[in-house]
């Protein structure tokens, strides 16, 4: 889902319904109801085995799931929306004849789960004629009846309606008696409680939360209109993130505030208002090369798409090739052990055990424990991201644990993890020392219009807020900021990194993959990062 | 059963508007049969079959809205889905944006749903599906595509009397064939409404063709190039500039149809309605009765919805709006048909004759991941990819490698040369457009 769909769908009534989204709506009493009870769920999800099994499945999975949101839209002084979904049903995966195969129904009845696994089995069968690679899973470990939950401290969904409409108010009326115009800030919550049973064995229940909290704002002037959005991040935790703990903010010297792992959202919006104003007078970028400074809400989008999306093994085999692409990280720079991906500072890995991350989970979505694993060590390619039925494809005999599927609906499928930038391991340096040895150069904080060819080599990204650095210093808000490079040139431009009090995880919460498209989140941590003898751009246009 | 006639749909929905207490309550009824397949790397990937019927209730007291739905359709949970609107409408605040449910309206005739497309199973995708792959593997290449078929209905209801139904069909396809040492890659996409119409073969052999024509592409310096835009390269852009054409962003002052008033000047208007801002060649409409591209002739809210013009002869005619912004600034309401399409009126010229006519230039397949870099001049950027070719004389001389463009459609629109017959695109009718100065600011080595 994009952006500009997830706004219409938080704005709109009956006739927003329109779009296709998955999801009943709920009354907020009902969000709260208990999950159905694990014993039940055991009970149909053996109906689903056991019945694969009898028309010839070699292997079967069954996700129940109930998915929650809330969504509160605000604009200005108006609560323009609160909506409340669930759906719930079971989607069954079994391979036969060598073959995947899905289906899945919202009819719950023992008849309806059987029959829906034996369609599942069918479709294998009839696809199986294509088949030219036989399925091939890696072993996993039966985990036998155990549960999982996000640590969360607060309910986002337990906190009444009132009081997350009034507190998006006061964020909308910080910005606007600070210089925005005009402001639309919203709360998303997500809660998935999903149990997984597989012919391996595991019987896994996990309750997972995540939430964000953004805010669009723009003011009008003479010259014409800026946009701010918010510098807070979607997270893997409960309302506890609006806290805006005094122990969680990084104060950039003349910049921005920099959130850790809670976020004073009201705080957020009065900057947005007075940096607004600064951006409607700030002069426009001299274009050129420089030696650019990210801040980690910022560097968070760059590692996504130059690093997580190349890395993942199906986008790497030709899988994705239709829809988002192939990868320039080809299997032979993989075995070559050779390839610089990056300078020999750089060390990314993956994984989807980062408290607070999107991406946080005890178990994939085909019952494989979650883990951490490098990917490019000393700037060295060294591994892919890979779900059983890949990792055989690069010698490997153990899942990375990251398969997702965003609903009980959709089949689960290889997903990116958590992919991170570790911190500087010999000095905790902080943003202001990073921005110290810099002679002219650009600070760039938060995310802005990204985009990157379908191998992902060449891309470009803007920001939210731009700050021209002179002898070691931010002197002066800037305009009209993007830079464009090419992936490996980029990271082994990678010339400084903070250390770990600097590092920062940030997020995407809607993470398009796959035909049909599903969206997943994930989460991306970072130290304030320096980057030298960039190209950047001029985004002026006079038309 | 997720599709029921129109007289199931209306009985269905006053026995859900006979529980309702609320000062007014409108309902939607979505119902979905969708097939699909997937293939890569010369195989079945992935297919299945949705099914889904989904009844949304909207109900008010005053300023108060509540919306719940439900895909259970016993009268106990036909009454459930009423009250639990009901108690969400008590819980929330006052919008006092809200509008008052719509009187019933006319509507025109609807030709949307082709038996044909309605019919298509399992066999026709896996037909699909091997119209790529097979002779992709006699040529040594890597087939993957992508086909989803669609049969769809929507009712609505509202407490004054409002009925409107329609079921609608559609089929898309799409290719992506690439050669064995992935040196070259061709794409090809088609939709339609009526799957007689859909030639899968025809359609991946054109993808085969890119794929080893755009083997060995050579580098060209960045810069400024006339470009023939296939319909696939310009409606993504296209669709940025028809999506930004919101009246109130406009009257605002956040749009690039915000007007900026001359010192002095007195009274000025807050848009660009009525003002010139493209080659007087262009025009712009939306129309629910175009034979290609047809849509239902209502809105979301049941308001009927007829030919719309956006911009004429270059000038912007109409904004799209809500119906609140409407009355407040004493517009006309524009409202979205469902479904809602968008037609860009051309030439007669074929791709073929434009090629001929071009002395030197760039033929560009599609263009990828476009991104807006500023709202004010749509500034735009993204890449060509999967067939990007050189003109000389009236012919593909060789294909050069990717670019990355930064550029407007505003600025594109105001460059063409020359414009061509028109053709479905994503639901919408596009034609082929010569352009002279589109900006590539950078080289791209992804094939």
């Amino acid at each position: 889902m994009e952006r500009r769909d997830f706004i219409k769908l938080t704005g709109a009534g009956v006739g927003g319904l329109m779009l296709p989204i998955t999801g009943n709506m709920v009354s907020a009493a009902q969000l709260l109801e208990k999950p159905m009870d694990v014993a039940m769920k055991k009970q149909l999800a053996d109906v689903a085995l056991n019945a694969a099994k009898s028309v010839g499945a070699t292997y079967a999975d069954a996700r129940i799931g109930r998915y929650l949101n809330q969504f509160i839209t605000t604009r200005e002084k108006v609560v323009n929306n609160v909506v409340n979904t669930e759906s719930a049903g079971i989607g069954i995966r079994v391979i036969a004849n060598g073959t995947w195969g899905f289906a899945s129904t919202s009819i719950m009845t023992p008849d309806s789960i059987a029959k829906t696994a034996k369609q599942a089995v069918a479709i294998a069968k009839a696809n199986s004629k294509f088949q030219t690679e036989p399925v091939k899973l890696a072993p996993v470990k039966s985990y036998g009846e155990v549960s999982w939950k996000t640590p969360i401290v607060k309910n986002a969904f337990e906190i009444p309606i009132k009081e997350k409409a009034d507190m998006l108010l006061e964020v909308n009326n910080a910005a606007m008696s600070n210089g925005a115009s005009y402001i639309t800030s919203i709360f998303f919550l997500v809660n998935e409680q999903k149990y997984f049973a597989s012919t391996e064995g595991s019987y896994i229940d996990q309750d997972v939360h995540r939430l964000w909290a953004p805010f669009f704002a723009s003011a009008v002037g003479e010259s014409g209109f800026k946009q701010r959005t918010s510098l807070g991040n979607p997270v893997g935790m409960g309302f506890e993130y609006l806290d805006g703990k005094k122990e969680d903010k990084i104060y950039i010297d003349g910049a921005n505030i920099g959130y850790h792992n809670s976020y004073d959202m009201v705080e957020d919006a009065k900057n947005a208002g007075k940096q607004l104003q600064k951006k409607l007078k700030a002069k426009s970028v001299k274009p050129g090369k420089y030696d650019l400074v990210l801040d980690p809400a910022h560097l968070m989008l760059t590692i996504h798409e130059s690093v997580g999306h190349p890395l993942e093994l199906d986008r790497v085999l030709g899988y994705e090739a239709n829809f988002a692409g192939t990868s320039f990280a080809t299997l032979d720079k993989w075995k070559s052990k050779k390839f610089q991906y990056g300078s020999d500072i750089v060390n990314l890995f993956a994984d989807k055990t980062q408290l607070h991350s999107l991406g946080y989970v005890g178990y994939d979505d085909e019952g494989v424990k979650t883990k951490e694993w490098d990917l490019v060590k000393d700037g060295i390619l060294v591994n892919y991201q890979a779900t059983r039925d890949q990792v055989h494809m690069i010698d490997q005999n153990e899942s990375h644990g990251c398969c997702y599927s965003q609903s009980w609906r959709d089949v689960q499928f290889q997903r990116m993890s958590n992919v991170s930038l570790k911190p500087n391991p010999k000095e905790d340096l902080s943003a202001n020392d990073v921005i110290k040895g810099v002679d002219d150069g650009i600070y760039i904080a938060g995310r802005g219009s990204f985009s990157i060819d379908q191998q992902r080599y060449n891309f470009q990204f803007g920001g939210q807020l731009f700050y021209e650095i002179k002898n070691g210093k931010i002197v002066d808000q800037i305009e009209d900021v993007a830079y464009q490079s090419n992936t490996q040139e980029f990271w082994n431009s990678c010339a400084q990194l903070a250390g770990k009090s600097d590092y920062r995880v940030g997020g995407s919460f809607f993470d398009g993959k796959g035909q049909p498209s599903q969206v997943s989140a994930v989460s991306h941590g970072c130290p304030t990062t320096r980057f030298n003898n960039i190209n950047v751009l001029n985004t002026k246009r006079k038309v | 059963m997720s599709i029921i006639t129109e007289k199931e749909a209306k009985k269905l929905l006053k026995k859900v508007l006979a529980f309702s207490k609320a000062d007014e309550c409108e309902c939607n009824l979505n119902g979905q049969l969708t097939g699909n397949i997937r293939y890569a790397r010369n195989t079945v990937t992935t297919a299945g079959e949705v099914t889904d019927l989904t009844l949304a209730v909207q109900s008010t007291f005053g300023k108060k809205m509540g919306v719940a739905t439900i895909n259970e359709f016993d009268d106990a949970s036909l009454e459930k889905v009423v009250r639990r609107s009901e108690e969400l409408a008590r819980l929330a605040p006052d919008n006092p944006e809200m509008m008052p449910n719509l009187k019933p309206q006319k509507y025109s005739k609807m030709a949307t749903y082709f038996e044909s497309t309605a019919n298509v199973g399992p066999e026709f995708r896996a037909k699909a599906a091997d119209d790529g792959i097979t002779p992709s593997k006699k040529k040594n290449l890597v087939a993957s595509g992508f086909l989803t078929d669609s049969h769809t209905m929507t009712a609505v209801m509202n407490t004054n009397g409002l009925f409107a139904y329609n079921v609608a069909t559609n089929v898309s396809f799409s290719a992506t064939i690439r050669t064995a040492d992935g040196k070259g890659s061709g794409w090809v996409t088609r939709d339609y409404s009526d799957v007689n119409k859909m030639d899968t073969a025809k359609a991946s052999k054109i993808a085969i063709d890119k794929s080893i024509g755009s083997v060995d592409a050579k580098e060209m310096e960045p810069g400024k190039y006339t470009v023939i835009l296939e319909p696939a390269a310009s409606v993504g852009l296209l669709g940025r500039l028809v999506n930004a054409m919101g009246q109130r962003a406009a009257d605002e002052g956040r749009s690039f149809l915000s007007y900026k008033p001359k010192e002095g000047e007195k009274n000025p208007p807050k848009n660009k309605l009525g003002m010139k801002m493209f080659d007087e060649r262009v025009s712009i409409y939306s129309d629910p009765h175009h034979p290609e591209v047809p849509t239902a002739t209502f809105a979301g809210d049941g308001a009927a919805v007829e030919r719309t013009e956006w911009i004429q002869n270059g000038k912007i005619v109409n904004f799209q709006n809500s119906r609140y912004w409407a009355q407040k600034t004493g517009s006309k309401y524009n409202p979205t048909a469902i479904g809602g399409n968008w037609i860009m009126e051309g030439g007669n010229e074929s791709l073929e004759d434009m090629i001929k006519n071009t002395r030197r230039g760039i033929l560009v397949t599609r263009l990828w991941y476009i991104r807006q870099l500023d709202p004010q001049t749509l500034l735009q950027t993204g890449l060509t990819r999967d067939g990007t070719f050189y003109i000389e004389n009236g012919k593909i001389k060789y294909p050069v490698k990717n670019f990355r463009f930064n550029e407007s459609p505003i600025v594109m629109l105001n460059n063409i040369e020359a414009l061509g017959k028109p053709v479905r695109i994503n639901g919408n009718m596009v034609p082929p457009m010569k352009v002279r100065d589109f900006t590539f600011s950078s080289l791209s080595d992804a094939v």
